[in-house]
This record gives C-alpha cells, sequence and structure tokens, in this order.
C-alpha cells in the first residue's frame, strides 16, 4: 500500500462516488447548522419537496445573532431581524426533526465550540458547517471545512458534498514554546509565514512536538485559524490527548463501540514517507507573543515590533497596507506596545473555552482594568460558562472590572448589539480583523486570551509577559 | 440556477488586494432570510458614506461602472467567511464574472452554485484586463465559457482553464442536488457498508 497522509485516509474512508471526470461524493458524517447561513437552504429543501436524509447527523444552534446579556430568553429583546432567524431556525430544526440547542438551553454556544464539547466531532470524521471556521474540529483528526449555503442545501438533502480533492501541506512546529507563548500565537505566527492565501487549495495538518504538548482547546485554536491562512481544513492526527477528551461525552461512543472507535482512531496518522506538497516549518522557540496591526490576518507581528511602513511591502499589498494603516489610523514606526485600546473583547470560537478562560484570569486575578476602558468575556458556551464560574473564574473577571456575559458569537462578528463605534479600539481574542468586522469603523487587533488581559489592565497592547 | 454561457459586459476594475466577503457584503445584512435583494448593499462600507450616501470615488459609482458585470479583481478576492450572501450580492448587482489571480476556496465554489463564474488568470494577464477595465464603457469584454476564452476591445484573446463539471453545470444552468440524487443507490451503499465499518458514527 502507498503511504498515506491523515487526509488522505479520511478522504479514502468518505469516498462514496467517484466520477469519470475526478468529481468525488464524500460523506458526511456531522452536519452542524446555525442560523445565518441556514434558512435559504432550509427553503430550498422546502420548495423542492425534499427532506433532510440523516437527521441524526445534523445538529443545530443559534449562536451568531443572539443577544448575550440577561433575559435574552424573551425573544424582544432580539432586534427583529435577527429574531426571525433564531425563530426560523427553531422552526426548521423541528420541522425536520434535527437535533438542537436552543437558546434557553444550558448547552447552547457557539457552534463550534458546542460540537465537540457534546461529543458530536470524533476523530476521523467528516465534518462540515456553513461557517469558515468549522476549521476548528480539525483538532480531532477529523476532515472539517466550511461550506456555503447551497452547499449545505446539498449534505442536508444528499449527506454528502461534490468535492475535488486539495492537496496535502505539512506545518510542523518544533521544540517547545517560551513562556507566555500560546496556540493562538502559533497559528497566528503560521499565517504571517504563509499569508492569507499561502493554504488556498490545501488541507494543513499541524505537527511537531509543540502542537502535540498542546491541550485539546489550544489544538482547536490553531486549526480555528486555519481558514485564516486560505486552507478549508486544518489537521492533527489524534492521540492520547484527543482520546482523553472525548471519553464519556455525550455523544462519544461506549462500551465496545468505544474500544472499536479507539482501534480506527489510533491508525489514523500520516506515514512516514508520505508525499506533501508543501512543508512548512517554524521553531517553537522563535514563536512570540504577536498582535496584528493591520486588517488582514497575516499583518502579525511579535509585540516588541513597531508598526511597519508600505514601503516594507511589494506589488498590490504596498496600497492594501496604506490603506489598513488609514483604517486603523497608525503611524508607522510607533512600538505596538504603545497602542492605547478602549475596549477588550475576550471570547469567540477561537479563544472562548474554559482552558482560555483560565488563561486570562491568571493575569487577571487582583489586578484591575485600566480605568475607562470597556472589558468584556463572553463564554463560548454555557458549559465553559458554568464551569468558569465554578472553578471561580467568573469572580476574578467580575472583580478586575469585566462584564460576564453569556453565550454566542458576540462581538467576534458584532451581528448582535456588541459592537465596537467608529474608530474605536479593541484587542480581540476572535480571528479576524476585517474592516467593520466588529462595527462598522471599529478597529481590532487579534490577540491570545493572556495578552488580552494584560491589555486590559495596561490600556494599551502590552508583552504578556511584563506581567508574569 | 441561471446558464452562463457568453457574457458580454463592462468590467470594472478593483485592484485592492485580500478584498474580504466583509468588504463584499458588510454582517448586518447577512438577517435576511431570502436570497435576492443584497445587490443595494454589495461592497456597502466602501460605495456608501456613513450618511448612507453614495461615495463618489468608489468604482462601481462611477456613472461609467454602474452597469458593470465584470469584476477585475486583486489576488485572493473573496477571503474570510462562508457566507453566500457574497456571491448572492454580486449575483443581485448584475456580475456575472470575476476574474483575479486567485480566490478563496470557499467563495470560489459559491461563484459556481449561483451562476458566477470566477477565472483564475496569471498576474499579467489580470494586469492588462485591469488597464482594459481602467478605460470604462469603452472596454468591453466578452466572457465565452464554451470556449473558454476572454476577448478584449483591442481585439486579442485570452484563454483560461475551468473544471469540466462545474463548466458543465453552469453551461446548462444545472442544479447539483438533482444531480447528486441520481447517485442516490451509490449514497445508500457506502451508507450501509459505514454503518459496518464505523458503527458508531
Ligand atoms: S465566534 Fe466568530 S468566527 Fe466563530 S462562528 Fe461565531 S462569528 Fe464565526
Amino acid at each position: 500500500m502507498s503511504p498515506k497522509t491523515l487526509y488522505d485516509k479520511i478522504w479514502d474512508a468518505h469516498l462514496a462516488h467517484q466520477a469519470e471526470d475526478g468529481t468525488c461524493l464524500l460523506y458526511i458524517d456531522r452536519h452542524l447548522v446555525h442560523e445565518v447561513t441556514s434558512p435559504q437552504a432550509f427553503e430550498g429543501l422546502r420548495m423542492a419537496g425534499r427532506t433532510v436524509r440523516a437527521p441524526d447527523k445534523t445538529i443545530a444552534v443559534p449562536d451568531h445573532n443572539v443577544p448575550t446579556t440577561p433575559g435574552r430568553n424573551d425573544p424582544e429583546q432580539m432586534p427583529e431581524d435577527s429574531r426571525i432567524q433564531v425563530a426560523a431556525l427553531d422552526s426548521n430544526a423541528r420541522e425536520f426533526g434535527i437535533h438542537y440547542y436552543p437558546v434557553s438551553d444550558i448547552r447552547q454556544g457557539i457552534v463550534h465550540i458546542v460540537g465537540p464539547e457534546q461529543g458530536w466531532t470524533l476523530p476521523g470524521m467528516t465534518v462540515v458547517c456553513g461557517d469558515s471556521h468549522t476549521a476548528t474540529h480539525g483538532a480531532f483528526g477529523a476532515l472539517a471545512h466550511g461550506i456555503g449555503t447551497s452547499e449545505v442545501e446539498h449534505v442536508l438533502a444528499t449527506q454528502t458534498l461534490i468535492q475535488r480533492k486539495g492537496k496535502n501541506m505539512k506545518v510542523e512546529i518544533t521544540g517547545q514554546l517560551q513562556p507566555g507563548v500560546t496556540a493562538k500565537d502559533i497559528t497566528l505566527a503560521v499565517i504571517g509565514e504563509t499569508g492569507t492565501a499561502g493554504g488556498t487549495g490545501y488541507v494543513i495538518e499541524y505537527c511537531g512536538e509543540a502542537i502535540r504538548s498542546l491541550s485539546m482547546e489550544g489544538r482547536m485554536t490553531v486549526c480555528n485559524m486555519a481558514i485564516e491562512g486560505g486552507a478549508r481544513a486544518g489537521l492533527i492526527a489524534p492521540d492520547e490527548t484527543t482520546f482523553e477528551y472525548v471519553k464519556g461525552r455525550p455523544h462519544a461512543p461506549k462500551g465496545a463501540q468505544w474500544e472499536a472507535a479507539l482501534a480506527w482512531w489510533k491508525t489514523l496518522y500520516s506515514d512516514d514517507d508520505a508525499h506533501w506538497d508543501k512543508v512548512v516549518t517554524i521553531r517553537g522557540e522563535d514563536i512570540a507573543p504577536v498582535v496584528t496591526w493591520g486588517t488582514s490576518p497575516e499583518d502579525v507581528l511579535p509585540i516588541t515590533g513597531t508598526v511597519p511602513s508600505p514601503e516594507d511591502y511589494e506589488g498590490g499589498k504596498v496600497d492594501a497596507v496604506r490603506r489598513s494603516l488609514d483604517y486603523m489610523g497608525l503611524k508607522s514606526g510607533t512600538p505596538l506596545s504603545e497602542i492605547e485600546i478602549d475596549t477588550v473583547f475576550i471570547g469567540s470560537c477561537t479563544n472562548g473555552r474554559i482552558e482560555d478562560l483560565r488563561a486570562a484570569a491568571e493575569i487577571l486575578k487582583g489586578k484591575k482594568v485600566k480605568d475607562g476602558l470597556r472589558a468584556m468575556v463572553v463564554p463560548g458556551s454555557g458549559l465553559v460558562r458554568a464551569q468558569a464560574e465554578e472553578e471561580g473564574l467568573a469572580d476574578i473577571f467580575k472583580e478586575a472590572g469585566f462584564e460576564w456575559r453569556l453565550a454566542g458569537c458576540s462581538m467576534c462578528l458584532a451581528m448582535n448589539p456588541d459592537q465596537l463605534s467608529p474608530g474605536e479600539r479593541c484587542a480581540a481574542t476572535s480571528n479576524r480583523n476585517f474592516e467593520g468586522r466588529q462595527g462598522r469603523g471599529g478597529r481590532t487587533h487579534l490577540l491570545s486570551p493572556a495578552m488580552a488581559a494584560a491589555a486590559a489592565v495596561t490600556g494599551r497592547l502590552t508583552d504578556v509577559r511584563e506581567l508574569m | 440556477m441561471e446558464k452562463f454561457i457568453k457574457l458580454t459586459g463592462v468590467a470594472a476594475p478593483m485592484p485592492l488586494v485580500n478584498i474580504d466577503t466583509d468588504m463584499i457584503i458588510p454582517k448586518q445584512f447577512l438577517k435576511t432570510i431570502k436570497r435576492s435583494g443584497l445587490g443595494i448593499n454589495l461592497f456597502d462600507e466602501m460605495r456608501y458614506d456613513d450618511n448612507g450616501d453614495e461615495i463618489p470615488d468608489f468604482v462601481l459609482n462611477k456613472p461609467q461602472y454602474r452597469d458593470a458585470q465584470i469584476l477585475v479583481a486583486g489576488d485572493n478576492f473573496g477571503c474570510g467567511s462562508s457566507r453566500e450572501h457574497a456571491p448572492w450580492a454580486l449575483l443581485d448587482f448584475g456580475i456575472r464574472c470575476v476574474i483575479s489571480t486567485s480566490f478563496a476556496d470557499i467563495f470560489y465554489n459559491n461563484c459556481f452554485k449561483n451562476g458566477i463564474l470566477p477565472i483564475v488568470l496569471p498576474q499579467e494577464e489580470v494586469d492588462k484586463l485591469m488597464d482594459d477595465a481602467a478605460r470604462g464603457a469603452n472596454a468591453v469584454l466578452t466572457v465565452d465559457l464554451e470556449n473558454q476564452t476572454i476577448s478584449g476591445p483591442d481585439g486579442g484573446t485570452i484563454g483560461f482553464e475551468v473544471d469540466s463539471f462545474q463548466k458543465h453545470c453552469l453551461l446548462n444552468g444545472l442544479d447539483d442536488i438533482g444531480q447528486t440524487l441520481e447517485k442516490g443507490a451509490a449514497i445508500d451503499a457506502f451508507e450501509a457498508q459505514a454503518a459496518q465499518a464505523r458503527p458508531w458514527v
């Protein structure tokens, strides 16, 4: 047998049909659904008189629009258009008989946090969702990627996706991370290295000692941002850390099925002499705590750096940088650590898990948010929130002056009322710093939860190592 | 889906690189439960000022480009989210073809599902088309999918590549789901075999 990558193995195990022209039908094990990208798909089904082929493999949760303030179970709390979208998901979920976690359910949260938490996401699966950050689930060694609404409808109707196989890219992070450096810094550093289009057409497998040493939470953070590097999916081979996390989750296999699953999962790794179309290697020791300065996730620099100048770039990027600096209100040559911020946002499917909250609380313990600064924590799910309360993290945040919110996407994309005003500058643990992403005219700097906590204390972008 | 066979129209130049889906259609317009009506908000934050008035400098606000059907864009067009609202907005505005040196994968796929043809060309050819597009209404392009060619205002012709399955669907305006359902037997067989091999799924 010729050597295979992890991607090859999962692909082969899900190939339901291959046409002569090479077009493939890939069978989908889990389909996650949220309120923003699904209404038109369900509508399409209804109009064509079709049904959901595998309702048991389809899981819905509202997250993008939902308010994160108390009293939100009352639909009157939502603006009308949001309410209609959430109500549409509600009625579609019930009409088509799919699994559903409504806003009132403690298990509700961001779709990419709920899937793994409930054991829906398992190694070796194919997972799709009408959301580009579906890449998150790759942390389990599942082939997971975002799809558009037409594809959502296609998967609902057929439980398959029309696909052409992507190329294989290996991203190896060797050695160990320095203190203060986290999974978020790894994933941003990789995008800084490859650019936002570097992964286009590839499925990335992250490997190396620094990746192996990460918890599942950290691995999800890394895979989450594979899409910001242009790759549709990121993968990490499952290992004991993965199995430990999965075991006992509500929808994980039990008993003899667990044993059978485990036996297969242990075969899910890239063979030693497998072929890679592209290889990127970064030394873990070389990664510093990073922040973004511009309006593309590739605009990333170590916190010890200075705001670059358009002249440092070539081609179309020169104008893009000029536009970014203008939008961000930054002058070339300013030390990044002198950039003052107005808002801190901790949350999102990149960094809204329990470990992220622990890392931020660790820095905040006994400290206060800088006067006049707005700071909020939005846990990724109701269960993360409950656990953080039990561990005393919520008290640390509240005492420091953070708002302690309910679960949802919130200020990651500001579809709900959590938004920046024009010119407002935010240190955010989310994944996109595009123009207007967190509110029209809002300015976003991406960073890790620990760095966000440090910025909340000092009121400027800060090297977290100074507070450790 | 509307067929795409041959398109002759004005091309608008947007040389900016990394035009992301948030720029194409900002999230405040994602709350619709319909596919139509998004064209008015295409490129909203670049197109209108804070009072909702048109910004005259923005390319699609210029008289010669108001009816553009083709975009010639900078590298990595459509990066960011999976929102199909991006191609819906382009289509609703009247754009049927986007030409760039590269596209983000999900956006690229979403175009085909909506009768929009995304074309990838080498840098020097995109540069040339960008120059042509800068000449406004005097520079009509013809995109011929059947023959996979783009003809410029000066009579020159450029060839392009396109996946044969996607070409077939566009030329005939075919819906993917109907075609896949014809392979129902293969899906049934796969499902039965997978239930044996991986019963925990
Ligand atoms: S948290 Fe942000 S990136 Fe994640 S699913 Fe929600 S909106 Fe998308």
